[in-house]
């Protein structure tokens, strides 16, 4: 079975964002970027596919600036065979990503899609949800365990009351939670294996796809800072203290 | 530096991850190998980034090596555990035979076998390498040693040691640089049967050791090169060891100014934060600079050293400017975190001591500016 998984370009997680003072998004300028932690862990959860041998192939795909060739290698050298590059320079929206991935699927014919459940620039948490609805596939979203059985997978989800498993149809998409693994980091000689890799470059136009962004963000704004809190020395004073603040009657 | 390398420095960074503060300081204190780091290290390769690919290593340039090493001190961990590992095989490579590197390359590679003790320095003659006493007689198929080593650096912890001995008395010589020969010493084999190795303690967790040697029985098959020539192997292996010093240098020196300045800027005191005062941005700032200006000659030196140039002057300059840049680091690192600086939990009193080595070893400050003035600038020798 092919695995294609698809992995963003993002600000890194230990980055601490600054928007910037026009307030049309964040400072990029020499921010360090990283692959999103979520698609982190699909590539992880497909190479141990494969090292199950239930997978024959991992495929890795990215759709964003010609640096994502970077995001890409990273994939490669924890272990995925091959890797496309969609290259574009505008900002790319989760339809336009997932219409693009339908056309790559149409192309690959994976019998499993893993990509992480939202990145962590935008946590839209859409494009998996698109991508199935696009390819008429089922779906498995926030999963902390995927079970492969014969043409089925078994698909554990984190859901508000706990864990739901569903069972799907292949081919399927699913989407990953923080809990399905935890990544491995490269080894040398796959870092230096993963230069040599294949890696496809294409644009939104080989799939028929306009990236021309349908969204404007009108305003990006950092979060209120929080103010002091007080303290109270009985529950009484804290019900008398809500009560005077309003937040109960 | 070139793509794989960040590709190479990303990765190392997230191994490094797996070994937070806690860990080191837990090592620290208990003054205790740490093992699982440098397993996981060889695990990875990142330890045979040096040996060519035919011996089953990365066969990487110097930077490469260098790369790897200043990301280590930069994510706060220590290379000086296994650094050794990476380098000391150079002088294997580059002047043992054939068979002998058949022999131990591949497994140094695989990390199976340990090379990362080098038997050089003495109590007697320091870091007057021609004056060492002890010796190597030739007896049938052995040579027989016999004398100390002192700050042989993780004896306990390697299988083979790298050992500069006395062949030819010193006066029966030609050229004073004559008559020390390089020995393969196999310690496994050696311990209790004429070879005793002492740890000393020191003020960092750093698993040096003094080592004696009565009538130990080394095969004369492990002899690198030719007989009376080691001296001069040893010293082309040493370039090599300054500039990767100087690497972790810088990286302790990045270590320092990152926690430093996001101290600097998070501590309030007097109702805002201590970095808007000058006298706290200043140390830090010229810190900044000063790693800076080391990491160039360092870049400097790696240039002249893969060019097959000889990056003697470089390569020493290197080092004493990075060891000071880290020093001059730590030093405004704990000044800007006041006592908390001194707190064990910040993990910056334990850098501020293990970064002080590198300006006394592997070669002391006053021994590179001996050289510059002698063999740069054509002073009179000194000493």
């Amino acid at each position: 079975m092919k695995i294609l998984v698809p992995v963003k370009r993002v600000v890194d997680y230990n980055v601490k964002v600054r928007v910037k003072s026009d307030g049309t998004g964040v400072d990029l300028a020499n921010v360090k970027m990283s692959m999103n932690p979520f698609d982190e862990i699909a590539v992880e959860e497909a190479i141990r596919l494969k090292e199950k041998g239930i997978a024959t192939e991992i495929v890795v795909v990215s759709i964003g600036v010609q640096q994502s060739q970077e995001t890409l290698r990273t994939a490669l050298a924890m272990g995925a065979d091959r890797a496309i590059l969609v290259v574009t320079d505008v900002t790319t929206e989760s339809l336009t990503v997932a219409k693009i991935l339908a056309k790559v699927a149409a192309e690959e014919q994976p019998g499993l899609i893993i990509l992480g459940k939202q990145a962590i620039d935008d946590d839209a948490n859409q494009t998996g949800q698109m991508l199935a609805a696009l390819l008429g596939w089922p779906q498995g979203t926030f999963a902390s365990a995927v079970v492969p059985n014969g043409d089925r997978v078994a698909v554990t989800r984190e859901v508000d009351g706990g864990l739901e498993t569903v069972d799907l149809k292949l081919p399927a998409v699913v989407t990953t939670d923080l809990r399905l693994n935890e990544p491995r980091y490269a080894s040398l000689p796959n870092i230096m294996k993963a230069k040599s890799k294949p890696l496809a470059s294409k644009t939104p136009a080989d799939y028929g796809v306009d990236p021309t962004p349908r969204l404007t963000i009108t305003k990006v704004v950092e979060p209120a800072k929080r103010s002091a809190g007080t303290k109270v020395k009985t529950v009484d004073e804290l019900i008398e203290k809500l009560k005077n603040a309003g937040a109960i009657a | 530096m070139t793509e794989s390398h960040t590709a190479i420095r990303e990765e190392v960074a997230k191994l490094c991850q797996q070994f937070p503060g806690e860990y080191w300081r837990a090592k620290d204190r208990d003054r205790a190998y740490p093992g699982e780091f440098v397993a996981a290290l060889t695990e990875a390769g990142y330890l045979a980034a040096l040996i060519p690919e035919e011996y089953g290593g990365a066969g990487l340039p110097l930077s490469g090596a260098a790369a790897i090493l200043e990301e280590i001190q930069r994510q706060g961990g220590n290379g000086g555990a296994c650094h050794a590992q990476m380098y000391i095989m150079g002088t294997l490579l580059r002047h043992g035979s054939d068979a002998q590197k058949a022999q131990y390359l591949p497994r140094i590679a695989t990390g199976e076998l340990r090379l990362q003790a080098f038997g050089v320095t003495e109590p007697t003659s320091g870091t007057d390498t021609l004056a060492l006493k002890t010796t190597a007689v030739r007896d049938g198929d052995d040579y027989v040693v016999n004398g100390q080593k002192i700050w042989t650096s993780r004896a306990e912890h390697s299988d083979l040691m790298l050992l500069l001995a006395r062949t030819s008395p010193r006066d029966q010589v030609a050229k004073r640089t004559d008559g020390l020969s390089v020995l393969l010493v196999d310690m496994r084999a050696a311990v209790g049967n004429g070879l005793t190795i002492r740890p000393i303690d020191t003020m960092m967790n750093h698993a040096t050791t003094e080592v004696f040697f009565d009538n130990l029985r080394v095969p004369a098959a492990n002899l690198i090169g030719t007989e009376g020539q080691g001296f001069r192997y040893i010293l082309s292996g040493m370039n090599a060891e300054r500039i990767l010093i100087a690497a972790e240098c810088i990286g302790d020196a990045k270590w320092f100014i990152d926690k430093a300045s996001a101290y600097a800027k998070e501590r309030q005191v007097f109702g805002r934060p201590i970095g808007q005062n000058q006298g706290i941005q200043f140390p830090i700032a010229r810190a900044y600079a000063q790693m800076r200006a080391a990491e160039l000659m360092v870049h400097d030196a790696i240039r002249q050293y893969e060019a097959g140039e000889n990056a003697g002057a470089e390569a020493n300059m290197a080092k004493m400017l990075a060891a000071e840049a880290s020093w001059a680091a730590g030093e405004a690192c704990i000044q800007t975190h006041g006592g908390f600086g001194f707190a064990a939990e910040y993990d910056i009193e334990r850098k501020f001591r293990e970064t002080r080595l590198y300006q006394v070893a592997p070669i002391s400050t006053n021994l590179i500016l001996s050289y510059v003035a002698e063999h740069v600038l054509g002073m009179p020798r000194s000493y």
